[in-house]
C-alpha cells in the first residue's frame, strides 16, 4: 500500500512546487508600484503644443491622466484611438508626455494621425521619465486633483482597462471639476 | 448574434459532457443498460456542440468580425483568408477551444468504434471522457471565452502574430493537439479498468489501437513544431529544449514507454500496475504541459498566452485528474502474479528496460524544465538550465536503447536464449557493419559523432530489415500489419538518427557582413549576393534579397534564394523568413539578419548562411515513425472481438498455480 | 531465496545501481549548466568573477546601440535603471532587438562593467518581457506591472484600485 501511495506523494510534492510557481508568477504583478498613492514627482517642462512651460503644480486642483509616448513607439500608435477616445469624452483631461524623442518626428506623428492632448510636455533626456519610473513607452498614468498618483498602466492602455479600472477609480475621486476648498 | 449563439453551444455542450461524465458511470454501478447506453448519443452530443461552437468562430474570423475581442486580438483586415482560418487557433482562448474539438473527436471516435468494449467498460471510458470535457469546456467559459465582446468595435484587428502566418502553423496545432489530447483515452482506460476493480487485462488490447494513434499523432505534432521552428524561427535548429517543447515531448516520452508495456501486459499479463500507472502519467504530463504552457510560471522563448488565474485553474484540473487517478491506483491497483518467471533473456526485459530508459529520460526532462522553478521557489536565484544539459543526458540515455532495439523484437518471450541472441546480434552488426561502408561512402560522415550517428542509424536499419525477413521466412500467410508497423517505425528511428548526427557534426554556420555583389564561399557552395529589393505582401512589406548559388569551382546556378525581412503592418513587428534550398543530403540556409549602413539600408545587410547536411531526415524518420504506428494500429487483431478472453484467463489461472 | 528471487534482487539491485549512476550523472550535468540570471545592480554589487558564465538581463539603453560598419560587432548598454553594463556582441542580433527593450545576453565579464556575449536573445513577442528581466526591473525600483501575453494586449491590476 505504502508503495503504491508513493506516486501520489510524489505528485502532491510537485503540485505544491507548481502552486509555489504560480505564486511567484502571481507576485510579479501584484507588487505595487512605489508611485501609487503617493504623490507625483514634481516636474516643469516645455511644451510641445505651445510655447512656455507646464509642470505638476499648474496641474494641482484637476484630477488628470499623465500618457508618456513617443513617436518611435509602435505600441503608442496602436494606443492613439484609445488616448484620442478618452480624450473626446470630456471625462478629465489627458497630458502628453513626449518622452525622448526628436521634436520635429513628433510634430509629424501628431500632424499624421491627429492630437488627443489638452498639452503636450516634452521630456527629452528622460529625466522625468526616470522620476516617474518610466520603462518604456506607452505608460499612463492617473494623477488626481492632489497630484497623487492612482493608477499606472504600463504598455497600451485598451478599453477594457480603461472601463473596468481606471473609470471606476476616477469616479470615486471627489469631484475633480471642483477646485479643492482651500482650508 | 452567431457569438452568442457560439456562447449558448458552449453552455450546451458543457451540460452534455456534465451527463456524460454523470449518467453512463451511474448506470454502470446500478447495472441500469438505458442510462449506460446513453454514451454514444451523448458522446455524439458532445462532438456536434462544441464542433457548431468552433465553426461559428472560425465564420467570425473569416467574416472579419472584430467586435469579438479575440477576432480584433488575432485577425486584421489584410490577413489572406487562409490565416484568417489558422488564426482561430493563434491565440490562446481558440488554440483551448480546438483543444476541446479535438478532445470530442476522440470522445466520439471511442463511442463509435468501440463494439468489441462490454458496454459497461465503454459506459466508464466514455463518463471519464466526459469529466475530461466537462473541466476543458468550463476552463473555456470561466477563464478564456473566445467569444467576447470588444465594444466599441475596433475598425481593425490587431493581426495574427506574424510567426503563426505560416502553412506549418496551420498543421502543427491540431496535429499536435490530436496527440495531447489523445493521451485521456488511454488515461479514461486506465481509469475504468481501476473503477472495475476486476484486474482484467483485456482492457489493454483495447487500448492499445487508441493509444497508438494518439502517440503517433504526438510524434507528428512534435515533428511539425520542429521542422516550423526550423525554418520559421530564422534561427536554423530544430530543437531547443524549451520549455514550451519539453512539455510536449515528456507526454511523447511516457507514451512511448506505454506504447511498449501495453505490448508486454497484452501479451503476458506482468506490469500491469506499471502501465496503469505510465497512462496515467502520459495524461498527466499532458495537463502538466498545458500549465507550464499557459500559466507564465515558466520562461519560454515561445511566449504563450500567460495568466495565473488560468494557471490555478489548470493546476485546479490536474490535481483533479491526476490525483484521482493515483488515489484510485493506490486504493484499487493489486498485483497479479505473472504467468510465469521472467527470464533474463526475454522480451519481457528487453521491453522493461526500453521502459527504464524513457521514464529515466522523461525523468531527467522534468528535472531540468522545472528546476528553475525549484531553484526559484528556494531563493537559489534565478537559474535557467543550458540545453547541453539535457543533450547530453538525453543522449546517454538514448544510446543503450538504440542499441537494444533490433535484439528485443527478436528476442522470445518468457525465456530467450542467450546463444541465440549473440548469434541473431553477431549477423546483423556484420549486416550493420556493411550498411555502414556503403553508408559511410554515400554520406560522407563528418568527425565521429557523425560516424557512431551513421553507425547507429545502420544497426537500427538493419535490424529492422532483420526482423521482417526473419518473419516472412517463417510465417505463413505473410506479415501482419502491426509487424511491418514496428519494424518501419524502428527503421524511422535509425534514419532519424542518422540525421541528427549527420546536421550536428557536420553543419556549417556563418554570419557574414555582405555587401550586394558580394560572394560568400559556405561549405562547398558560393553564394552570390545579386540584388536586395523591397517587395509589398499582403499585409507586410519586406526587404527581399537575391543570392544566387552555385557549386565552388563551378558556374553553374543550382537554386536562387530570396530571404526576406519583413514588417507587419499591423504592430509593425518584424520577421525573417529565411530562404531554404531542400534537399536530401543537405539544406541551404539564408537569412538576412539586418541592414548594417543606416546611410544605405539596402545595400549591406548582415548575412546568415548555414549548410544543413541531412537535415530532412530528421523529419523523414519522424514521418516514417508515425506511419508505422498508424499501420500497427490499424490492425486487425485490434479491432476484433477478443477472441481469447477464455484462454487468457484460463491462462492466468495456469499461471497463479505454476507460481504459487 | 529462491533462483527466481535471488534473480530479482541482482535485477532490482543492478537497476538499483543504475539509477543512482543516472541520478548522478544528471546532477552533475545539471549543476555543469546552470546558468544564473544577473541584472546590471547584481553584477556591481556580487562582484561576479570574469570568465563565469551568466545570463545578463536588462533593457537596451536608448542611444547606446553601436554597430561597427566593417564587421558584424555591435555593442550595447544593459540598464535596470541603477547600473549599466557594457556589451559586446558578435553576429546578428535578433529581429525584436531593440532600444528600449528587454534583452538577455549569454556571456562572460571581461572586465567590471564590460560583458562579452555569445547569444542574445530578445522575445518572440514584442509586448513580451521575461519575468527574470520584469523582477530585477521591480528591484531596481522600476516595477513593471503587466501580465504577459501574446493573444491580449498587457492588462494592469492594481490592488489599490479598488481601494481606489
Amino acid at each position: 500500500m505504502l508503495k503504491r501511495l508513493l506516486p501520489v506523494m510524489v505528485f502532491l510534492a510537485l503540485c505544491v512546487l507548481l502552486f509555489a510557481g504560480l505564486r511567484m508568477a502571481d507576485d510579479k504583478d501584484l507588487i505595487p508600484s512605489p508611485l501609487i498613492n503617493k504623490p507625483a514627482p514634481a516636474y516643469n517642462l516645455p511644451r510641445l503644443d505651445a510655447d512656455g512651460m507646464l509642470g505638476h503644480a499648474d496641474m494641482l486642483g484637476q484630477a488628470y491622466l499623465l500618457n508618456v509616448w513617443a513617436s518611435w513607439c509602435p505600441g503608442c500608435r496602436v494606443e492613439h484611438e484609445q488616448i484620442t477616445r478618452i480624450a473626446d469624452s470630456g471625462v478629465l483631461p489627458v497630458i502628453g508626455l513626449n518622452y525622448k524623442d526628436a521634436e520635429a518626428d513628433a510634430q509629424r506623428w501628431l500632424n499624421h494621425f491627429g492630437n488627443p492632448y489638452s498639452a503636450i510636455i516634452v521630456d527629452l533626456n528622460g529625466k522625468t521619465g526616470i522620476d516617474f519610473g518610466v520603462y518604456g513607452a506607452p505608460e499612463t498614468f492617473l494623477i488626481d486633483a492632489d497630484g497623487v498618483v492612482r493608477y499606472k498602466q504600463v504598455g497600451i492602455l485598451d478599453q477594457r482597462t480603461w472601463e473596468t479600472e481606471m473609470l471606476p477609480l476616477i469616479q470615486s475621486l471627489p469631484d475633480q471639476r471642483q477646485p479643492q476648498p482651500a482650508l | 448574434m452567431l457569438a452568442e449563439l457560439g456562447q449558448v453551444t458552449l453552455v450546451l455542450a458543457l451540460l452534455l459532457a456534465l451527463l456524460l461524465a454523470i449518467l453512463p458511470l451511474w448506470g454502470s454501478y446500478n447495472n441500469n443498460q438505458q442510462l449506460q447506453l446513453l454514451s454514444r448519443p451523448l458522446s455524439y452530443g458532445v462532438l456536434g456542440f462544441i464542433g457548431l461552437a468552433f465553426v461559428l468562430l472560425t465564420s467570425a474570423f473569416i467574416s472579419q468580425d472584430f467586435s469579438l475581442q479575440y477576432v480584433a486580438q488575432n485577425s486584421n483586415s489584410l490577413l489572406p483568408v487562409h490565416y484568417r482560418i489558422s488564426a482561430v487557433w493563434g491565440g490562446h482562448e481558440g488554440s483551448l477551444l480546438l483543444w476541446c474539438l479535438v478532445l470530442a473527436f476522440w470522445i466520439a471516435a471511442v463511442a463509435r468504434f468501440s463494439n468489441a468494449l462490454p458496454l459497461q467498460f465503454l459506459a466508464r471510458v466514455s463518463a471519464v471522457l466526459g469529466m475530461v470535457a466537462a473541466a476543458f469546456l468550463l476552463f473555456v467559459l470561466f477563464t478564456s471565452n473566445p467569444f467576447g465582446r470588444l465594444l466599441p468595435m475596433p475598425v481593425d484587428g490587431a493581426d495574427l502574430n506574424p510567426l503563426l502566418q505560416d502553412p506549418g502553423l496551420i498543421i502543427h496545432p491540431p496535429i499536435l493537439y490530436m496527440g495531447y489530447v489523445g493521451m485521456a483515452v488511454p488515461f479514461a482506460f486506465a481509469i475504468a479498468a481501476l473503477l472495475g476493480g476486476r484486474m482484467e487485462t483485456t482492457w489493454v488490447r483495447w487500448c492499445r489501437p487508441w493509444t497508438l494513434s494518439a502517440w503517433a499523432f504526438l510524434t507528428g505534432g512534435i515533428a511539425l513544431g520542429s521542422w516550423w521552428a526550423y525554418y520559421e524561427l530564422g534561427w536554423g535548429g530544430w530543437w531547443f529544449w524549451d520549455p514550451v517543447e519539453n512539455a510536449s515531448f515528456m507526454p511523447w516520452l511516457i507514451g512511448t514507454a506505454l506504447v511498449h508495456s501495453l505490448a508486454v501486459t497484452e501479451k503476458r499479463k506482468v506490469f500491469q500496475n506499471w502501465t496503469l500507472l505510465l497512462a496515467i502519467t502520459a495524461f498527466s504530463l499532458s495537463l502538466l504541459g498545458t500549465f507550464l504552457v499557459r500559466s507564465g510560471a515558466l520562461t519560454s522563448v515561445h511566449a504563450f498566452a500567460s495568466d495565473p488565474t488560468r494557471g490555478i485553474f489548470v493546476l485546479a484540473m490536474l490535481g483533479f485528474f491526476c490525483g484521482g487517478a493515483l488515489t484510485l491506483f493506490a486504493l484499487r491497483a493489486h498485483t497479479l502474479k505473472p504467468e510465469s518467471a521472467i527470464g533474463l533473456y526475454s522480451r519481457e526485459t528487453m521491453l522493461l528496460l526500453n521502459n527504464v530508459f524513457f521514464a529515466a529520460a522523461t525523468g531527467m526532462v522534468l528535472l531540468g524544465t522545472l528546476y528553475p522553478l525549484l531553484a526559484d521557489a528556494l531563493d537559489l536565484g534565478k537559474i535557467s538550465v543550458g540545453p547541453p544539459y539535457f543533450g547530453l543526458l538525453f543522449t546517454l540515455l538514448m544510446v543503450p536503447v538504440v542499441l537494444l532495439i533490433p535484439l528485443g523484437p527478436m528476442t522470445r518471450w518468457r525465456q530467450g536464449d542467450w546463444s541465440e541472441i549473440k548469434a541473431q546480434a553477431r549477423n546483423m552488426a556484420l549486416a550493420a557493419a556493411g550498411l555502414l561502408l556503403l553508408l559511410g561512402l554515400l554520406l560522407n560522415p563528418g568527425g565521429v559523432r557523425g560516424w557512431f550517428g551513421v553507425a547507429a542509424g545502420a544497426w537500427l536499419m538493419v535490424g529492422s530489415g532483420w526482423y521482417l525477413l526473419q518473419h516472412v521466412r517463417r510465417q505463413i500467410g505473410g506479415l501482419r500489419r502491426w509487424q511491418i508497423g514496428m519494424a518501419m517505425a524502428h527503421f524511422g528511428v535509425g534514419v532519424f538518427v542518422i540525421g541528427v548526427s549527420m546536421v550536428e557534426s557536420g553543419q556549417i554556420q556563418k554570419d557574414l557582413r555582405m555587401q550586394v555583389g558580394d560572394t560568400a564561399t559556405v561549405g562547398q557552395h558560393d553564394y552570390h549576393f545579386i540584388a536586395s529589393r523591397n517587395v509589398q505582401g499582403p499585409n507586410y512589406l519586406a526587404a527581399r534579397g537575391v543570392f544566387e548559388v552555385s557549386r565552388s569551382g563551378s558556374d553553374d546556378i543550382i537554386a536562387v534564394m530570396q530571404p526576406e525581412k519583413r514588417r507587419y503592418a499591423a504592430g509593425g513587428s518584424i520577421m525573417t523568413d529565411a530562404a531554404i534550398d531542400p534537399g536530401l543530403t543537405r539544406d541551404l540556409y539564408v537569412a538576412l539578419g539586418e541592414p548594417l549602413d543606416d546611410a544605405n539600408p539596402a545595400q549591406i545587410w548582415s548575412v546568415r548562411i548555414y549548410t544543413k547536411p541531412f537535415v530532412r531526415w530528421i523529419w523523414g524518420g519522424a514521418i516514417l515513425i508515425v506511419l508505422g504506428a498508424l499501420l500497427a494500429a490499424s490492425d486487425r487483431r485490434y479491432r476484433k472481438e477478443s477472441v481469447s478472453v477464455e484462454q487468457l484467463a484460463r491462462g492466468r489461472s495456469a499461471g497463479a498455480t505454476s507460481s504459487a | 531465496m529462491t533462483p527466481t528471487r535471488k534473480r530479482r534482487l541482482y535485477l532490482f539491485l543492478s537497476l538499483f545501481a543504475g539509477v543512482s549512476l543516472a541520478v548522478a550523472i544528471a546532477m552533475y550535468a545539471l549543476q555543469d549548466n546552470l546558468l544564473y540570471f544577473q541584472s546590471p545592480s547584481d553584477v556591481v554589487s556580487k562582484q561576479i568573477a570574469s570568465g563565469e558564465k551568466f545570463r545578463l538581463g536588462g533593457l537596451v539603453q536608448r542611444g547606446t546601440v553601436k554597430r561597427d560598419p566593417q564587421t558584424l560587432l555591435a555593442s550595447f548598454d544593459v540598464t535596470d535603471g541603477k547600473q549599466t553594463i557594457h556589451v559586446e556582441y558578435q553576429g546578428i542580433l535578433p529581429d525584436l532587438f531593440a532600444e528600449g527593450q528587454g534583452v538577455i545576453a549569454h556571456g562572460r565579464l571581461t572586465s567590471d562593467d564590460h560583458f562579452v556575449a555569445d547569444d542574445v536573445l530578445a522575445k518572440h513577442d514584442e509586448t513580451y518581457m521575461a519575468p527574470e528581466v520584469a523582477d530585477a526591473l521591480e528591484r531596481a525600483g522600476h516595477p513593471v506591472k503587466k501580465k504577459i501575453s501574446d493573444s491580449e494586449p498587457p492588462v494592469t491590476t492594481t490592488p489599490d484600485s479598488s481601494a481606489g
